[in-house]
């Protein structure tokens, strides 16, 4: 069974992101870029999957500029077997992300496909479930555990009010949350082996039109600053100060 | 002139507070609102949402195949009810994202997630980067507009109306591809975290799950919610609905508590709009003290018994 993975290149969630004073978007100028970190998960998960012997190959799927062969290739010297770049220049929305995806399913024709549940850089949280309604298949979003059994999963997500237990029939599309695993390291001696591993570059309208990027992103802004507040110097402070406010 | 979908969340026959809030988004927008209720016996539900304000019709839509709210049954369902309307509309809830964007795509629609504020019909604010930034997002003039609801931006709508229930039948065919398993809440007995006009949250600080009591305490006193960052629910002191945050729930109550909290960026997405925010940390450098309106620096373990004592 082939594992496909797909991991978007984003800023790392340690950076704080600025707002270009001209609104047209957020400084990225000399900023870190990680694998999106619920993305590393779902390779790991990935990797975990090939390792037990359940799956026999893990692809990895980036869909950007040339510079996300970087996390394609930091996917790679985590284990990953091979690489694909979707190559294009302009940022996907998610549903021609989504048709695209479904496009490279079909040709790979992969028992489970794993996304991160949402993009830490656009914070949509569709993709995935875009895909599988495209494709046709099962979702199971927000993955805390996945246990695999022949042609079937079973996938514990986390929801609002715990955790939901689902089967689903593979193939099928699965997000990842935080807690489904903790994302190995990478080592040097697997960074050069990496360098030797398949890399492949498909162009995005070989796949689909890029039609489906219809929202129009306007004027960007820092959110609004909450007011400066105070500090009090002992428990007594703290009550005077919630009883003036009227809160206590 | 618009006319707006909204899909109801309920759960145990109760509706949950989250779609009242979707109606006043929907009301912003201004049109005709109703709202769809999916569900194996939903008449009491579909009762509560035909009291909310500014709603005309409510859509009561029984199947014993909506038991369980998976998303690969609603999906389709409510795409087929989309025709003849302007905008299908879902609370940002767990159970909105997962079903909207799958019933977006089989309409073939991008979506916009996370409404903070409406310019006109078709124009939105929404927050990106984990709340750093907020853009400004449009959809095309002809185009069904398919929209999560970020639910701490607005209020819920009043009761007092009492809209029109129509009964309708499942349209579409139900894939057998998906099924529910169970639920395993662990939700304690106190207020809804969401809904709760005052949190009390713990970090890692707290050290373990029985020192997470200090917490309960506090909190039942208070008659608060409680909340944990994620290292706390990471660590096992507490169930995984508990997390606030960028990846748990996004919150707005009246007054928040930070006990041992550092104040991670992913964190305080969580917290942003609460109307007063409390913080207790024994690091005076602690990011959390930038954001709070009221800081104390102290150790907590002295510090919650001493304001237990004060609110005696
Ligand atoms: C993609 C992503 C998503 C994330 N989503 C979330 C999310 O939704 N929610 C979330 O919370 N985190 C989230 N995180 C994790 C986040 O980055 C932080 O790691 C986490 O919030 C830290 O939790 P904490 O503040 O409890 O722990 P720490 O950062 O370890 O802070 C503990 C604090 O307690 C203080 N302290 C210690 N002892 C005492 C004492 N006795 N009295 C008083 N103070 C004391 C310390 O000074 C410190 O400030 C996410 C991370 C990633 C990468
Ligand atoms: N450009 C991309 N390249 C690779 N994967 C992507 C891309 N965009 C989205 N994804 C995947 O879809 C998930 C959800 O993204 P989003 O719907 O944008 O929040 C991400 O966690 C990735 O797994």
């Amino acid at each position: 069974m082939k594992v496909l993975v797909f991991i978007k290149r984003v800023v790392d969630y340690n950076v704080r992101v600025k707002v270009r004073p001209d609104g047209s978007g957020v400084d990225t100028d000399g900023v870190k870029m990680s694998i999106n970190p619920f993305d590393e998960i779902a390779l790991e998960e990935a990797l975990r999957m090939r390792e037990a012997g359940q799956a026999d190959e893990v692809i990895v799927v980036s869909a950007g500029t040339s510079d996300c062969q970087q996390q394609l290739r930091t996917g790679l010297a985590m284990g990953a077997d091979r690489a694909i770049q979707i190559d294009t220049d302009k940022p996907l929305q998610p549903l021609t992300a989504a048709r695209a995806f479904q496009a490279l399913v079909e040709q790979q024709q992969p028992g489970v496909v794993l996304l991160g549940k949402q993009a830490i850089d656009d914070d949509n949280n569709q993709t995935g479930q875009m895909l599988a309604a495209l494709w046709g298949r099962p979702q199971a979003t927000n993955a805390a555990k996945i246990e695999l059994s022949g042609d079937t999963a079973r996938v514990t997500r986390e929801v609002d009010a715990g955790l939901e237990v689902l089967d689903i029939d593979l193939p099928a599309v699965i997000t990842t949350d935080l807690r489904l695993n903790t994302p190995r390291f990478v080592k040097l001696p697997d960074i050069m082996k990496a360098k030797k591993k398949p890399l492949d570059v498909v162009a995005l309208d070989g796949l689909v039109s890029d039609a489906g990027n219809d929202l129009k992103i306007g004027n960007w802004s820092p959110p609004p600053q909450r007011g400066k507040g105070i500090m009090v110097d002992d428990v007594a402070g703290l009550v005077t100060e919630l009883k003036s406010r009227g809160l206590l | 002139m618009s006319k707006l979908l909204i899909l109801a969340e309920h759960a145990n026959g109760k509706l949950n507070p989250a779609t009242a809030k979707c109606v006043s988004c929907a009301v912003k927008i201004g049109g005709d609102v109703h709202i769809a209720v999916f569900s194996d016996s939903g008449q009491a539900v579909a009762e509560q949402a035909a009291r909310l304000a500014g709603v005309s019709k409510v859509l009561n839509i029984e199947h014993a195949d909506f038991t369980d709210p998976l998303a690969a049954m609603i999906a389709p369902e409510l795409a087929a009810l989309a025709s003849g309307y302007s905008h299908l509309l879902a609370p940002s809830s767990m159970y909105g994202k997962d079903v909207l964007p799958r019933a977006a795509a089989l309409l073939g629609v991008n979506q916009v997630s996370d409404i903070m504020s409406v310019n006109d019909a078709r124009s939105f604010t929404r927050p990106v980067y984990a709340g750093n930034a907020i853009i400004e997002v449009s959809v095309p003039e002809d185009m069904l507009v398919a929209a999560t609801v970020r639910t701490a931006s607005w209020a819920a709508a009043e009761e007092g109306n009492s809209a029109e229930i129509e009964q309708l039948a499942a349209q579409s065919e139900r894939p057998s591809h998906t099924r529910f398993v169970e639920l395993q809440s662990e939700g304690g007995d106190g207020p809804d975290l969401q809904t709760a006009s005052v949190v009390v949250s713990g970090g890692r600080a707290l050290g373990s799950a029985e020192n997470f009591e200090l917490i309960y305490q506090l909190a039942k006193k208070l008659k608060a919610g409680v909340g944990a960052s994620r290292a706390a629910v990471d660590a096992g002191y507490v169930p995984n609905d508990m997390q606030v945050g960028q990846t748990g729930k996004i919150i707005s109550p009246e007054l928040y508590f930070a006990f041992g909290i550092s104040g991670a960026i992913q964190h305080i997405t969580g917290i942003k709009d609460a109307g007063t925010i409390v913080a207790v940390n024994k690091d005076a450098d602690a990011p959390i003290f930038e954001l709070a309106d009221i800081g104390l620096v102290g150790d907590l373990f002295q510090i919650i018994p001493e304001l237990e004592q004060a609110l005696d």
